[in-house]
Parts: structure tokens; sequence; C-alpha cells
């Protein structure tokens, strides 16, 4: 199987560019995204190749982007929307979680569409650029969120997401863009939505998380195994929705111990959703309090060293992995 | 037999760059005549059925009437072809029956039950009928206009022909959602057809306080399109001004604003008085009842007579009286179903 090395965002235009080769009723829509190539360059070279029927500029209105998408998934097109930052999907807010989301349900007529949602901080965006707003959508029935760490899991999820029958929320981090490489097969392959996935398997303490914490789960396992022997397993949710259920309770009921890790603000995050699934369902398997880590309940703050501060970060995966080992 | 069409039209824009549509169409046929004013008759029949039914308690939500506004909502709808798509309000009974709607599905989706096109998960005009592309409102009407540019965005990138028809309210006009649709249709060249029910009130407030502007089609040169304020309670010059700018969407010549100038004469649902409309604007617009000015216009023109009046008077009755027995006897859904539907397979 033939592989390349790609960095996150190589790894999501890829898998863009591939779904538009093969299914001419994808197009993409959004600000920015044609001759300038998006404002992170996802899109650099597609209008090139595929056209300006395949790629369109829009004017700058995230409503009429997001509500177009509807309509053209309505009428058998499969939209690619691009929000040119996650933060800015407030714009177009109605459409999402009373058209896209509501449509199905009321008119079984099925809403084929993405929407990329650029995310994340840590890149001194200040409030309004670093935004991780997974949790609106969550509580909306009716569409489906998928935020990837890796580059293979990327271009896998995009790939699904684009084929994909319901609307799909892709929320891919800002800062994972060009700081995370991995190899990711050539081939046309999908990462399967609603399935979360053990990046490293452990049977001491579980950090349960997803999008950019991953890695920093990862480093912070690294460092408690070299330092105190202690084996910790990093579960990837993946997909926000559909919740692997199964896959949380499992790693829940084997470790018995549960750190949840994420990078969007604490209160009502996705981590209390997961901490209520382990309470109501793994309670008697626990040996220590459910313990959660995320940025504090405060808009994003833009210099460094209240950044640091906001964020969740290696150190205090680690930290919190410490005194979760102590029960 | 053709009918020449009434000339004159409140008020016209054209941008430099748009060619004026010459004479598109200066005439009605006889039967064209006689199918709008038989819609325009069973939408007014319906609406009456479904406030009974309302005041039965058999409504189990509320109940919406486009009483005044007929000949907007069937002379509009009555110039698409079976390939274009319609976006109708809640005050655009008509457009449905004229986009092909079944007496039966309609009263289905008011009664809510099983069988209904939204199989109960939503009530009235809010369901989507793919075979006659009539995609119904949301309660946030201008959130529709932006899914009608898609799909006529849809239609230009596949090279078809299809044109899309939308409403919205003098009061839905101000939401952002009617800008930032005009401003993206505008620019892409979209074949869309946005028209503006101005009925002088969204729900108790009067157009005096919702817009400043003479024109509600003044809003036309600011995205640099065609706009046209029209007598919405005529017929002829609704479907007259309607075909032009369906036509100039067929041609890819991009979206056209209307503005039909109506009256709400009910309340803004059935359980509203509306005791805040002046009675002598009511009078007035009394003067200019949309289906009783077509009926004096046909029976004028000797195009309708008793004969056939009476005939679409029982044909309608007959209708509307085996849709109710029909919508009546079908179940309300299991309630289980409500946990379905919510993903797509």
């Amino acid at each position: 199987m033939n592989s390349k090395l790609l960095t996150y965002i190589e790894a999501i235009s890829k898998g863009m560019w591939e779904e538009m080769e093969r299914d001419p009723a994808v197009f993409l829509l959004g600000e920015d995204i044609g001759g300038f190539g998006g404002a992170f360059k996802a899109t650099k070279g597609f209008l090139q190749h595929f056209g300006e029927d395949r790629v369109v500029d829009t004017v700058l209105a995230e409503s009429a982007i997001l509500g177009a998408s509807v309509g053209a998934a309505l009428a058998g097109m499969k939209p690619v929307a691009e929000m040119q930052f996650s933060d800015f999907v407030t714009c177009g807010f109605n459409q999402l979680v009373n058209n896209a989301a509501t449509t199905h349900y009321r008119w079984n007529i099925p809403v084929p569409m993405v929407v990329r949602l650029p995310s994340g901080a840590g890149i001194h965006g200040g409030p309004f650029h670093s935004r991780n707003p997974e949790a609106w959508f969550f509580h909306q029935p009716g569409l489906k969120i998928v935020a990837p760490s890796t580059p293979y899991d990327a271009k896998g999820l995009i790939k699904a997401a684009i084929r994909d029958a319901n609307p799909v929320l892709y929320f891919e981090h800002k800062r994972l863009y060009r700081h995370v490489k991995g190899e990711v097969p050539d081939d046309d392959y999908l990462v399967e939505i609603g399935k979360a996935d053990v990046k490293r398997q452990g049977t001491d303490i579980s950090v349960i998380t997803y999008g950019s914490t991953v890695h920093q789960a990862l480093e912070a396992a690294e460092i408690l195994q070299q330092e105190n022997g202690t084996s910790v397993e990093v579960l990837d949710l993946r997909s926000l929705v559909p919740l692997d259920k199964e896959a949380i309770l499992a790693s829940a009921r084997k470790t018995g111990k549960v750190l949840i890790v994420h990078e969007d603000n604490l209160t009502g995050g996705i981590g209390a959703e997961v901490a209520a699934l382990i309470a109501e369902f793994a309670f008697q398997n626990l040996d220590a309090p459910i313990k959660r880590l995320a940025a504090i309940d405060t808009p994003t703050p833009y210099s460094p060293t209240l950044e640091e501060f906001f964020l969740p970060s290696k150190e205090k995966v680690v930290n919190a992995l410490k005194e979760l080992a102590r029960y | 037999m053709a009918v020449a069409l009434k000339k004159k039209i409140i008020s016209r824009y054209l941008p430099k760059t748009i060619k004026k549509s010459n004479g598109v169409l200066k005439t009605l046929s006889k039967e064209q005549y006689l199918r709008l004013y038989y819609f325009m008759r069973l939408t007014r029949e319906f609406e009456e059925a479904i406030l009974n039914l309302y005041r039965q308690g058999k409504i189990v939500g509320g109940a919406y009437t486009g009483n005044g506004n007929e000949a907007t909502s069937v002379g509009s709808a009555f110039c698409l072809k079976k390939e274009d798509y319609l976006f109708p309000m809640h005050r655009d009974l008509g457009a449905h029956f004229a986009k092909g709607q079944s007496v039966r599905n309609l009263m289905l989706q008011h009664l809510g039950r099983a069988d209904s096109l939204t199989r109960g998960r939503d009530g009235t005009g809010h369901y989507a009928d793919p075979s006659l592309k009539i995609y119904g409102n949301i309660s946030h009407l201008a959130a529709m206009i932006p899914v009608a540019a898609g799909v006529a965005l849809a239609s230009k990138l596949k090279k078809e022909k299809s044109v899309v028809m939308t409403y919205i309210g003098d009061g839905g006009s101000n939401v952002g959602d009617f800008h930032e649709s005009l401003a993206m249709a505008s620019v892409m060249k979209l074949p869309l057809v946005l028209i503006i029910e101005n009925n002088q009130f969204a729900y108790s407030t009067p157009i005096a306080k919702q817009f400043i502007v003479e024109r509600l089609s003044d809003r036309a040169v600011g995205y640099g399109i065609p706009g046209f304020t029209i007598d919405g309670t005529s017929v002829d010059e609704v479907y007259r001004v309607c075909s032009e700018a369906v036509a100039r969407a067929r041609r890819g010549d991009g979206p056209t604003l209307i503005e039909s100038v109506t009256m709400r004469m009910h309340g803004h649902s059935a359980h509203d008085g509306a005791e805040y409309v002046p009675k002598k604007l009511l009078e007035e617009w009394k003067k200019k009842d949309p289906l009783v000015n077509t009926e004096k216009l046909l029976l004028g023109k000797k195009i309708l007579t008793p004969s056939i009046k009476s005939e679409y008077e029982k044909k309608i009755a007959d209708e509307l009286d085996d849709a109710v027995r029909f919508a009546l006897a079908n179940s309300y859904p299991s309630a289980e179903e409500a946990a379905a539907g919510v993903f797509a397979e």
C-alpha cells in the first residue's frame, strides 16, 4: 500500500480532491476559496483544476453560504462549504440548527452537505479567531460532527463526511494544519463516522479526548509511562455525533479512571456528556471521580501568558493524570 | 380567446445593464384566466374550511390564512413550469395549488395526520414535495431565501434552466437573510424571483415601523437588479410581472425583486383578532378584494359565466368535503415515530 507523509491540511485537501474527482455532484463554496485558495490554502489549485462551476467563490455572507448549501443539497448536489474561521459560523447559526438539522426529520429528504470549520486556539487569534464552537451544535439533533486529530483521520473523515447523506460539521484544528504530519495512504479509504479510535493502549487511566488535545494526551501518556510506569490509554473520539458510546464505556470499564480533555471551554462542553455517560453506565467500574480538563470559562484571551493559562496543555494533562493515579 | 392584460404597474426599476423584456406576455387565454380564478376561489374556500376546523378544535396548531393575497400567491406560482422550484410562505396557499398540490395532501398537513407529507412531524405548509418541486417554509421565514438561492445556484451549476420563486413579507424583508441572499444572487446572476408580499402588517407592526423607503422594490437598486412594485390584488398584473421575472431568470439575466402590495385581511393567525388594524383600512381594502374583483373582471369579459361559476363552487365544495373526510379518517402517526428519522441512513 503506497502512502505519503502529509501534513494535516494536505490530508484534508487530498480527501476533498479525491472526492471531487470521484463525484461530479461535489462542489466547494466559500469566501476566498477560489483564486486565493482559501485563507489557510486548503483549496489551493482547486479552481485551476476543477473550474468555476466546482469551486465557487461567494460573497461575504455566512448565512447565505450555509443556506445555499442546504438548497444545493436539496437539489441533488453535495456542497462542501468553508467557514473561513469556525468563529464566523455564528453568523449562519440559524441555517444549520433550523434548516440543515431539521430537514430530514421533517421532510424525509437527505441534506448531504459538509461544513468545514477551521477552529481552535493556540495561534494568538484572540477571542474571535480561536473558538471551538462544536458544543453549540452538539446539542442540536440532526447534525453530525467530526473532529480529526491526525492526517490519516483527516483524509478518511472528510471523505466519509462528503459521502454521508446528512449535514456534517467538520472541525479542523488550525494549529494542527502544519504542525502535525503523518503517513496517509494513497488509497480511497474512509474513516467511519461514529467510531472512536484508541490512539494508545493502556490499563491504568483513560484519557478521552478529540482534536488538538489528542496530541497533548499522547505526550502526557508517554511522560507518565517513563516517570511512574503508569499505563495510560488515549481514546480519540474523532466523531462527536454520533458519539461512540461503546468505545467510551469500554475504556472507562477497562481502566476505572477517566480524564476527559478538550480545548473547548469546560461548562456544557462535550466532556460533560461523556462524563454523564460514564457516570450513568459505568459507575460500578470507577475507582476515582471522573475528571475533566478543558479551557477555562472565559472568552479566548489574546496575550500569550493569558492564552497559555486559558488552554489545556501537556503539563496540565500530566498533572491531572498524576492526581488520578493517586486513587 | 386571448385577453389583453392590464398595462400599468405602480413602479418599475431596471438597471442600465438589464434589457427590458419587450412584452413577454401581453395576453392570457380564457382557459388560463379560468384556472387562475379557480385556484383563487379554491384558496379562499380552503382557508375558510381550515378556520372552521380550527374553531371546532380539529387543527392541532395555529391556522394562518392569506385572505387578500390570493391574486399574488396564485398569479405568481402560475408562471412556473414543472421543472421550476417553488418556495412558498404561510400566506401562499394558492401557490401550492397553482404548482399542482392536491387538496387532500394539504388537508392532511393541516391536520397533522400520519399520511401527510411530513408524516405529522410538521404542520401547515411546512412540507416539501420534490415530485412537484415545492419546498415549504420554516417559521423563520427569511431563512428560506438563502435555501432558495442555493437551489438556484445548483440549477445554474448544473446548467439546467430551472427557475426558483420564493416569497417574504414586509417585515421579513428586514432580516439579514433577505439581504445576504440578494447580495449572493445578484453577483452570481442566479435564476431567482423574490416576491415581497407587502400586506401592511408584520403581526401587529404596521409598515410605517418596518421601513421608510417609498417602495420596498427600491431595495433592488442597492443590489443592481430589477425591482417592481405591483398591485398584488390584480391577478393580471401579478402574472404579467412575475412572468417577465421568470423569463429573465431563465435567460440567465439574474434575480428580480417584486413588491406585491396587498392587505392582510385576517389576523396574523386564527387566534389574533387584529384589533390593531384600523377598520377604515380594512374597508378600503375590502373594495380591492382580489377574488371579487377577478370575478367581476372575468364576468365582464364574458370569460366566466354564472353556470361556470356555480360549477366551480360545487366542484370546490365537493373537493373540500372529500379532503376533510379523508384527512379526518387518517390517524395520527404512531407515537414512537417521534424518535425516528433524525438522520438519513
